[in-house]
Parts: C-alpha cells; structure tokens; sequence
C-alpha cells in the first residue's frame, strides 16, 4: 500500500472507532444500539489490518486474544440476565437498575450496560472471522 | 400491491440463482438475495399509513406510529443470516482445497 | 417451580463459553464439567415429572403482564410434551458427552468440540421450552447452525460435501419458516402461540390459513427429514463423528422436527381433514420409501440413517391418525391412544437409534472401517458392543421383552381400531423388513468368518464409550415398563392431556 494510503488510515481508523463508541453508548435514545456499534468498531480494526499487514504469529496472537475476550463477554451477559433470578420474586432477564428522566444517558435501567457487552461481542467476532480467514489463506493448510 | 409483488420477483432471483447455477460460490450469493427479499417482506408488513419512526422525541407531538415488532424480527434475522453465510463461505473454502475445483457437478463422491 | 424453567436455557450457554475461555488454560476442564452439568439437568427434568402438581407451568421473561389482555411478554411453557423431549435431549446429550471422552482422540482441534455440542443443547432446550414462535426460530437456528459445524468436524473430504449440502437445503427450511412467521404476523398481529389461536378460531379468512399450513409442513418436514425432503440425511448422518451422528438423529429431527410440528397443528391452527390427510399420507410414504432404500446399503452409518427416515415414519403416521379422528369428531380415547403410541415410539427411537449409532462409532474406533463387505466376526473380540448392538436390533424390529414391541403394538392396534387397514397392514409389514435388515447388519458385522487380514487383533472399546452403551441397553428394557398401569398414570397420560384438550394451553395466562 502506498504512503497515501498509510497515512490516511492512520488518522481515520481512529475516528471511525470513536463513532462506533458514540453508536453504542446512545442505544437506548436513538437508533442503533449494540449490533450496528460492534459492526462498525470491527470495521475500524479490520482497516487496519488490511492496509498494514502483519506476521502470522502476531495475527495468531490477536486471534486467540479476540475469542477469549468474546467468550468473557458472553459470561457477562448470562451473569446479568441471571441474576434476576436471585431477588425475592425470581424473574428472568429482569430490568432493576435505576430508572432516571426520559431522554437522559443513564435512564432505561440496564439496556446501556447489555448494550455494551453486545457492541465487545459482535466486534471481536467479526474481527476473529476475518483474522481466521486470512490466516488460513496464508497458512495454505 | 406492486411492492409485494416486487419483493416475490427478488425472492424468484436468488431461488433461479441456487437452482441453476453450478459454482458452490453462486448458490451461497444466490440463497443469500432470498434472505433479503424476505427481511424487505417482514418490514413492509409493519407499515401503518401517514405514520412517523417509532422514536419517543420530546418536542415532536406523536400520533401514528410505524409498527417497531417487525423492525426486531429483521434486525435478529440479519444476525443469524449472517452466521449462515459465514459457515457457509468457509465450508466452499475448504471444498476447494479438497476437491481442486468450484463445480457443484463433480463434487460427488457420496451416492446411493 | 415455575422459576426453575430458565436453567434449562441458562445452564448449557454457561458451560459452552465456560469452556471457550478456560479449555485453553486447563486442558481437563471441559471433559469434567460439561457431563457434570448434563447430569444435573436430566435430574432436573425427572425431578419434574415426579412432582407434577399442575396442569402447566409458564415463566413471563422480565415479569411483564398481560396489558389490557394481550400478552406482550414472551413465554417460557411446560407441560407434558415438552418434559418428556426435555428429558430425552438432556439424558442423550450426557451420555453421548461421557461417550466422546475417549472417542475424540482420533480428531484434531478437540478444544471447540464440547463448545459446540453444548449450544446445540441449548438450542434444543429452547425449541421446546418456547411459547411463541418467534422465539422458536431463533432457537431452532442456534441448534441447526451448530449442527452444521458438527457434522463437518473431522474435515475429510465426504464430511465437507455432506455439510454443504446439509447447510444449503436447512438454510431454505428456514427460509420458508421465516416467510410463515411473517404471513401469520400480518394475519393476526401476534407472535404468541395461545394468543395466536384465540385469534385464528375467530378468524374469516381460510384460504390464508391453509396456505401457512401447507408452508409449516413444507418447512418442518424438512428439517425432519419426510419423504420429499430426506436427500441430506444419509449423508449428513453417516459422515458425521459418531456421537454427533446419535445426538443428530437420536434428538435434533424430533426437537425442531417432529415436536414442533405435533406443537403447532394441534395447539394453535383447527385441525382440518386435509390438513390431517396430507400428514398421514407424507408419514406413509416415509415409512415404506425409508426402509425399502435401507435393504440395499452397504455403509453400517448410512443404514442406520435411512432406518431413521422409516421409524420417524411410524411417529408421524400415529399421530396423523390421531388428527384424523380428532378431525371427524370419533372417538377422543382411541386418539388420545394413537398419540400416546406414536410419543412412546419417539422416546423409544431416541434410545435405541442412539445405541446402535454409539456401537457402529465403537466398530469404527476398533477396527477403521465401516463397510460391511469388509467386517466380520467381531463377536468374540468385542463382547460388549456386540451384546448390546444385539438388544438394540431386536428392540428396533420389535421383539417381545424390549420397548419397540409395545410402542409398535399401541400403534397398530390404534390404526386397526379406527378402522384403517391398509396402515395396519403396512406398519407390520414394515417391521418385518426392518427385521430381515437388521439380521443382515448383526450377521455381517459380528457373527460369521472374516476373510479381512486387517481384523487380527481387535480390542475392546475404553470403558467410557463401554458406560453409555451399557446405560442404553439397561433404558431399552426399562422403558418396556412404561406400559404398566400403575407408572402410565404418572408419565404417559400426563403427555397428551394438553394436545387433546386444546382449552388447557390457554391456561398460561
């Protein structure tokens, strides 16, 4: 890839990772939410790999890295969606946390904080499906 | 009328596409356009005449509604759709390694 | 007890990811939980049938009531049906988890192995344990997409090529799924199942209706794999590993075939004749075609596969039988018989199906070959295998002692009472010719001489691929004792009391 190129990714994939951030921490006020934040936030890291490169070993690194912090992730959720299980009426999936003023950032009780979990999810599965493919390119196994 | 219509010819598009032709690369592009002409289905359904984004703003007085329901039912089925195309392009990956060719035709070594 | 519900649904995501993130660390700590966490559910399951003090239990997700009297939570129901299937999946996932300890060590990439086996637990869970359809998708999803992985786990050439196919023709079931759920939500405006038949019995407009219904058997039937629809069973069946192979047809085609089917014709549409015509004649056609492909197969895994086509046959035509008389206002106790039979024959399948693909995975694992032209007198090497691939054989053709006698009984004598004589004489004529297949199998595999050079010296299988054999073959004779009065009263009848009495699936409200 040309310097053009390099140093025009350096600037925007930073950018681009700050308003996929932006997407998820206003979910519950305006369209968008987890799912479409963590698209756009493994687009900021898969730009990154596409213009620079890197060795097979370090790719291999990130790859593991990204599934564990999935995998952490989705224990997160289950913990949450759970623990609405353990007040004095069991519900599941309960919605308890405080409820402030309509159109404010922390009203909607706990959807901000699924919204979060999602958003790390659904980035660092797409970031871990492009890593295996260009892996297995390189590898020729 | 002719919008649902419109959406049955894109589903007949991808079913020509998985039915006729032979590369493995093809039928996947093809069953993923029915996938989409069937989440432009489930959300034409919800439209309500005259109606607004289903957004609670505070300023903007709020009469008549677009049904959200749908809108949910798409944005679940666009993620699993996903999944299937992903397992979907690594299995014709594969595929090609094993068998050194894209054609559906000669990819038969299961029988009877 | 209704708060218990979720932890069928909770349970198996927890352990899945659970081993994602410390199977890399600790290289023992998959093999110890998840059959730890299998057994715990499957006593959960039986603690439910014991103490069964209500007609049926639902659980609201995040406690929202009925608002103005339509029902916007979405629901988790259990009643007789489902508790069954719930203890079948959950007892068949342990012990083909206890089985694939020793038998994974000729695959590489061990780690996402148990991973994947336990979201197809959890999707199976959810399937039956869902109470609206929307839900009911989603679920049926997760467990087709992580059987799809399986089956291409061992990444040989006829694995890939079976997969593929097995992705492309369920991706299109789900497809035509999909396009019911929307039909049926611009129809009514409601994705709950009770709520959804209040509506449609109120409803005007029929030729909508029978067009879904007609979809519905389109689109379940192939993910049950009915005769027109069966073309990726043979081969996704016999190139998958071999616990896989007892998980996928032991449990998958009942829990998002079957189940769902048997859910929805008789608790949320009105059983119509045609409707009811077209079900028993699609179970009639898979029971003869299935086991009449089956004579001429030389694979030991394929033919298992294609005897699974004719059995789910037999389930189908019960419970096609059943509708029939339903729908022609007969009798409601030769039914409600039909319909037990053709259950009992469900949880009998599961069993015995499940034993002998764990044997031809123990004949795999000992000698590398599944032909059948190539095998031969692994009686005196092999004791155990042989011994219970014996009593699974005869509990599949229907000899007296084991289970697949009284649950064939039940339905033959349910077809010769509603006076339909041309089933009758096919189902018995059926399992003589699974009979003949059978001995043909048991002859070719263990008794007789061997010329193969290759079969000199065969051990027996390692004691946890021995264990679930041993526990299967017990189940076989045991669950003959079902049809005794006293232990009818508690598991049986309490199956099809919510499927006869459609009134009482309104009661989750």
């Amino acid at each position: 890839m040309t310097i053009i190129v390099k140093k025009v990714a350096q600037i925007i994939s930073g950018i681009i990772f700050l308003y996929g951030i932006y997407i998820i921490m206003h979910g519950h006020i305006t369209p968008g939410g987890g799912f479409t934040g963590g698209v756009i936030i493994a687009g900021a890291f898969i730009f990154l790999i596409v213009v620079y490169g890197d060795t097979i070993q370090k790719l291999k690194n990130k790859r593991e890295f990204a599934i564990v912090l999935g995998g952490v992730a989705i224990l997160a959720f289950i913990f949450f969606t759970a623990s609405g299980l353990f007040l004095e009426t069991p519900v599941f999936f309960k919605n308890y946390s405080f409820f402030g003023t309509l159109g404010n950032n922390n009203s909607a009780g706990l959807i901000p904080v699924y919204d979060i979990i999602i958003g790390v999810e659904v980035a660092t599965a797409l970031y871990s499906i492009f890593l295996t493919l260009v892996i297995f390119k390189k590898n020729k196994l | 009328m002719t919008v649902y219509s419109l959406c049955f010819v894109l589903f007949l598009v991808g079913l020509f596409g998985v039915i006729t032709k032979r590369n493995i690369i093809k039928i996947v592009i093809g069953l993923s356009i029915m996938e989409f002409s069937i989440f432009l289905f489930l959300v034409l359904i919800g439209y309500n005449d005259g109606g607004q984004p289903p957004i609670i703003m505070a300023d903007i007085p709020h009469t008549q509604f677009v049904d959200p329901l749908p809108q949910a039912m798409v944005l679940t089925a666009i993620v699993i759709g996903l999944a299937t195309n992903t397992m979907l392009l690594a299995i014709a990956i594969r595929l090609y390694r094993k068998y050194n060719t894209f054609d559906i035709r000669k990819i038969t070594s299961l029988r009877g | 007890m209704n708060s218990l519900i979720p932890l069928f649904v909770i349970l198996p995501l927890a352990t899945a990811f659970l081993n994602l993130v410390f199977g890399r660390l600790i290289k023992w700590f998959p093999k110890a939980l998840t059959p730890i966490v299998l057994l715990f559910l499957t006593g959960l399951s039986l603690y439910f049938i014991l103490s069964w003090d209500s007609v049926i239990y639902s659980h609201k997700i995040g406690g929202w009531g009925p608002d103005k009297n339509i029902p916007i939570a979405i629901y988790f129901v259990l009643d007789g049906l489902s508790i069954l299937l719930l203890s079948i999946i959950n007892l068949l996932g342990f012990l083909s988890i206890f089985y694939t300890i020793s038998y994974i060590k000729k695959f590489t990439g061990v780690r996402n192995f148990y991973t994947l086996f336990c979201i197809m637990v959890t999707g199976m869970n959810g399937v039956v344990l869902a109470g609206d359809i929307f839900n009911l998708f989603v679920f049926m999803e997760i467990a087709a997409i992580s059987s799809y992985a399986l089956v291409a786990f061992g990444v040989e050439k006829d694995e890939l090529e079976a997969s593929y196919k097995y992705m492309v023709l369920g991706g299109l079931a789900s497809l035509f799924i999909l396009f019911n759920i929307a039909l049926l939500y611009w129809y009514t405006k409601s994705l709950n199942i009770a709520d959804i038949s209040r509506i449609l019995e109120a409803g005007t407009n029929k030729r909508l209706v029978i067009f879904i219904q007609v979809l519905f058997i389109a689109g379940f039937g192939l993910k049950a794999a009915m005769i027109p629809f069966h073309a990726w069973l043979p081969d996704a069946h016999s190139s998958a590993p071999s616990p896989v192979s007892a998980m996928l047809s032991g449990v998958l085609i009942k829990a998002i075939g079957v189940y769902v089917l048997i859910r929805l014709f008789f608790n949320m549409f009105t059983i119509s004749y045609e409707i009811a015509l077209t079900i028993t004649v699609i179970g009639t056609l898979s029971m003869v075609i299935g086991v009449l492909l089956a004579i001429g197969q030389w694979d030991m895994k394929r033919l298992l596969a294609y005897h699974s086509i004719s059995q789910m046959g037999y389930v189908i035509i019960a419970v096609g039988i059943g509708m029939l008389i339903l729908a022609k206002d007969g009798n409601r106790s030769w039914a409600a018989l039909s319909i037990t039979g053709g259950l009992f024959h469900l949880a009998n399948h599961a069993v015995f199906k499940g034993l002998l693909f764990l044997n031809a995975g123990a004949v795999e694992y000992a000698t590398g070959t599944r032909n059948l032209k190539e095998l031969g007198g692994l009686s005196a090497s092999m004791p155990v295998t042989s011994s219970t691939s014996l009593g699974a054989s005869m509990a599949i053709s229907g000899i007296p002692p084991f289970n697949g006698f009284f649950s064939k009984l039940i339905i033959i004598i349910a077809a010769a009472k509603a006076q339909y004589y041309l089933l009758t004489f096919l189902a018995i004529s059926v399992s003589i010719i699974t009979l003949a297949s059978f001995l043909k199998l048991q002859k070719k595999t263990f008794y007789g001489k061997s010329k193969n050079r290759k079969l000199k010296n065969i051990k027996e299988v390692p004691f946890t691929m021995c264990f679930s054999m041993i526990v299967l073959a017990l189940l076989c004779i045991a669950l003959s004792l079902l049809v005794i009065p006293g232990i009818r009263e508690t598991v049986m009848v309490n199956v099809v009391y919510t499927l006869i009495n459609k009134s009482n699936y309104l009661l989750i409200f």
